[in-house]
Order: C-alpha cells, then sequence, then structure tokens
C-alpha cells in the first residue's frame, strides 16, 4: 500500500545532509563547548556556525538568536520574559484568538500573576485586523504578540503592519513563526518584528532545536537561569547536535526555499481544488494568502478523527486541528473564532505537503478523499440535517 | 478562594453547583498550574480507571474547568456532583455512570 504523509506541519523528516552535519557532534566533536580544550572549541564553534545561517534565514544578526529546544520553548520564553522584564512600564499584553496554546497559556498563566490580557478576534479567514491591533493598544500595553501563520488553517497574518503599528506606539513585538520559518520568506526587518519564534523540524531540521530571535538593545528576562550559554539568556548545556542540525537546514532553507515553495504550490492547490469539488466541504482559513504547502477544510455532518482513520487505512496521514478537537471533545477554538459552527468544526481536517509529496501522491489523494466522505456520510446520522446547538469552543481564550 | 468575578464572566456558568464541604472521593487527581485541554484529558483517562458508581476529585485551578468539566460530564453521561472551592483551587466532584 502507498503511504502518503501530508501532515508536514506537524513535523518533517530530517534532511540527509542536516543528519551528516550532526553526526559528529554525538561522536568525535561531544565535548561541553563550555571546556576550553579542542573538544569544547570545536562544539562552540559549531554553535556558533549554526547561529550564523540560523540568523542569516531570517536576516538577523547572529547575537540576535537564542537556541531553545522547541518552538513552544520561546514562545514561552518572549512572552514570560518580555512581560517580566517590562511589568514597571505597565501590564498590558495583546494577543489574538488564534495563536497556538504556547502562546495563550502562557497569557493566561500571566492573567493569574496581575497581568491584563486582550484576545483579539480574527475574520472570517482568519485574519487579525491591524486597526484592532491599534484600537487595543493602552498606556499599559507592553507587548503584542501575533502568530505569523497559523499552523491550523494556513492563513497568514499582516504581521509587518501590526509590527510597524507596534514600533510607532513603543511597544514590543513578538510572533510566532514556527509554521511559517522555512515555508516562506521571513525577514525581520522588514516585517518590523523585535522577537520570533521558530523551530527547526519545520524545514527538515531536528526535533528538539528551535530558536528565539531576539533584536538588539531589546532586554528579556530569563526563563532558566544558570549558567552562561546563550549569552547568560538561557542556561544549560547546549544540545550542539540539534543546533548544528538546525544551522544546517537553515542554511539549506535560504538556498532551496524559493524551489521548495515553486514545488509545492501547484500540488497542493491541485489538491484544494479538487476538495473543493465535493458537497459541503469547505476551505478553512484564507484562500489566497496562506501557507503554500498548508490546505484544511471542514467537511460537514463527518467527524475530523473518522476521515483521518479511514484516510490511515487507505495509506494517507494527516491532522485534524488542534489538540483540544482530537483529544478533548472539544471543537477547534480558531475553527469557533473564524465562525464555523460548532457541529461543523468537528469535521476538520489539515493535509500539509512537503519536499517529498510527488503529484501521484496527490493524484492518489485525490481519488481517495471524495471516495471516504461520501462513505462516512452514508453512515453519518449527522447527515440527515443534525445542526448542533452546543457551545463548546476553548475556554482558554474567553 | 472562590471564583473571582472575572473569573464567573468568563463562563457560561449555568451548570455551576458549589458545595459547603467536599464530598469524600474513591480517587484523587491534581493538576494544579496544568491548563487546557490537560484537565479534559485527565478526567478522561482517570473515569476510564475507576468502577462505576466511583467518584473522582479532580483539583485544578483553571477558571475554564467551572465550564468545561461540567459540561464534559453531560456530554459523556457522568455525574457531576459539584465544585468545593478550596484556598487556591477547585475540586470538582464526578461521579463515574458511564463504562
Amino acid at each position: 500500500m502507498k503511504k502518503i504523509y501530508l501532515d508536514h506541519v506537524a513535523t518533517n523528516p530530517v534532511h540527509p545532509e542536516v543528519l551528516d552535519a550532526m553526526m559528529p557532534y554525538f561522536k568525535e566533536h561531544f565535548g561541553n563547548p563550555l571546556s576550553i580544550y579542542e573538544h569544547g572549541m570545536k562544539a562552540r564553534e559549531a554553535i556558533e556556525n549554526a547561529r550564523s545561517s540560523t540568523a542569516s534565514l531570517i536576516n538577523a544578526k547572529p547575537k540576535e538568536i537564542i537556541f531553545t529546544a522547541s518552538g513552544a520553548e520561546a514562545n514561552n520564553f518572549a512572552i514570560k520574559g518580555i512581560a517580566y522584564a517590562n511589568q514597571n512600564r505597565g501590564k498590558h499584553i495583546i494577543i489574538s484568538k488564534i495563536e497556538h496554546h504556547s502562546v495563550l497559556n502562557t497569557a493566561r498563566f500571566l492573567e493569574k500573576s496581575g497581568f491584563a490580557v486582550t484576545y483579539l478576534p480574527i475574520d472570517k479567514d482568519g485574519v487579525v485586523n491591524p486597526a484592532d491591533v491599534e484600537k487595543a493598544i493602552t498606556k499599559e500595553t507592553i507587548l503584542i504578540s501575533i502568530i505569523h501563520a497559523s499552523p491550523e488553517i494556513g492563513t497568514i497574518e499582516p504581521v509587518a503592519e501590526i509590527g510597524r503599528i507596534a514600533k510607532q506606539k513603543g511597544v514590543i513585538f513578538h510572533t510566532d513563526a514556527v509554521a511559517s520559518v522555512g515555508n516562506v520568506p521571513v525577514d525581520v526587518q522588514s516585517l518590523n518584528i523585535d522577537l520570533m519564534s521558530f523551530a527547526a523540524h519545520q524545514f527538515y531540521g531536528p526535533k528538539g532545536a528551535g530558536a528565539l530571535y531576539v533584536k538588539e538593545g531589546v532586554r528579556i528576562v530569563p526563563l532558566v537561569y544558570g549558567g552562561i550559554q546563550e549569552g547568560g539568556r538561557r542556561a544549560g548545556t547546549e544540545n550542539v547536535p540539534a543546533i548544528a542540525g538546525m544551522g544546517k537546514a537553515a542554511e539549506l532553507a535560504k538556498r532551496d526555499l524559493q524551489k521548495r515553495i515553486d514545488y509545492v504550490k501547484p500540488l497542493r492547490d491541485k489538491l484544494i481544488n479538487n476538495a473543493l469539488k465535493i458537497d459541503k466541504v469547505m476551505l478553512t482559513g484564507h484562500p489566497g494568502n496562506r501557507l503554500p504547502n498548508h490546505a484544511s477544510f471542514v467537511a460537514e455532518y463527518i467527524e475530523g478523527e473518522a476521515m483521518l482513520l479511514l484516510l490511515s487505512a487507505k495509506g494517507i496521514f494527516a491532522a485534524s486541528g488542534s489538540a483540544c478537537s482530537s483529544k478533548a471533545l472539544k471543537a477547534s477554538p480558531v475553527l469557533i473564532s473564524i465562525g464555523v459552527p460548532t457541529h461543523v468544526a468537528q469535521g476538520s481536517v489539515v493535509f500539509t505537503l512537503g519536499e517529498g509529496t510527488t503529484e501521484d501522491d496527490i493524484n492518489y489523494f485525490n481519488e481517495t478523499f471524495p471516495q471516504i466522505i461520501s462513505r462516512l456520510r452514508e453512515i453519518s446520522p449527522y447527515a440527515k440535517g443534525w445542526e448542533g446547538t452546543e457551545d463548546s469552543s476553548c475556554t482558554a481564550q474567553k | 478562594m472562590g471564583p473571582s468575578e472575572a473569573a464567573l464572566k468568563l463562563v457560561d456558568n449555568t451548570h455551576l453547583r458549589f458545595l459547603d464541604k467536599p464530598v469524600k472521593a474513591d480517587a484523587t487527581t491534581d493538576i494544579i498550574y496544568m491548563m487546557c485541554p490537560m484537565h479534559l484529558l485527565t478526567i478522561e483517562e482517570k473515569i476510564k480507571e475507576m468502577e462505576r458508581g466511583q467518584i473522582v476529585s479532580i483539583l485544578t485551578d483553571y477558571d475554564g474547568a467551572l465550564e468545561d468539566i461540567p459540561q464534559w460530564c453531560n456530554k459523556t453521561g457522568n455525574e457531576f456532583l459539584g465544585i468545593y472551592e478550596d484556598v487556591d483551587h477547585y475540586k470538582f466532584f464526578i461521579k463515574k455512570v458511564q463504562a
């Protein structure tokens, strides 16, 4: 049976060149980067090379990159670190209803410590209106954090404009760019970004490697205290192989980005065009301004989990969206925020393509997906017209 | 502590039932400081381990649980016995009804 992986937003395989770049740091160059002898020097050199190529991918300076263990850690670090560093100036933070839970739950945590949080709405395409950001800013506002691109519905946010407003008002601006860095060009200068989170496994690097870009001159309180690693801003002996891998993956992403986009976008468009021919299947997220490898839908009268099971039985591997919808019997907060009714939000499914996706894969998918929808609708009690009444949106963003 | 006014504004409080004293529970799970969706995942797992008729107590400080836990009980057919407000957290009591 074919095996078609359409969940590249969940994670990616490590690129062979990345793996080659990591291997020496498990064995011959195993040293602690703080050691002053040869072993340490080799490891330190690997980290600094990786810092340069990681910075280069986003048009930053090497010293503006702090390596972390994940995108979630970078998001926590950014939000807590900026909140604590600036709490004497004010205690108001602005985020949106489309944020990842690593931003959303961190903001909720800060609410319990006396910070006030504004959760901005999004429109039907999942877009945050920059005018809403401007209106929400008060004298107390110290931080704005708006996601760059949604892993769930693919929408790319008007981050450059929000960054411009933040700059004008003297508010620090963070963006969670985990889903976008490595998939679309990201330039922290032209996007007016002060802090940005991203993760290596989104662009064929290893898991366990992420980074926070912190613009030179922005003060941040560390999340982890201890040693002098990462300029004293993130203690702990570095994961040298993972960092070396992130550096190599960044180098490849910079070199191949346009090629990757040009390859994957027509395949993704073919998938979307075909899926939208199916009755009562709707695209979620922005139709045009979205991640080039991302297709997300809701199918009425069907459970997303049921679709995933049948797809997986046919060798197609995809996701249903947020952890809430898949694990906790909750409707996805992002889908509810863009106005999808609760019962329709249950029928959510996300397909994300990558370098390894072929034209044959998409043809096979395009044959299989409509058959699965028909089969599920035949057995679905909801297909007879249940509209649903309950409100089961996520309480984390209320 | 009791739910703050701000917390009560956050939730649909039509299902809330507060207790004057805690109920004797057969099992307790402490998820204080954990956030959405850990409360729902935890109940699901805990309920699986319990016998029908037994009572589980969930300790949490997550305000969203005020709405989610009664709704979860409603949806899954388990009995929501009520909430006891402790000093710095809530204690939710749920009786397993469904297998």
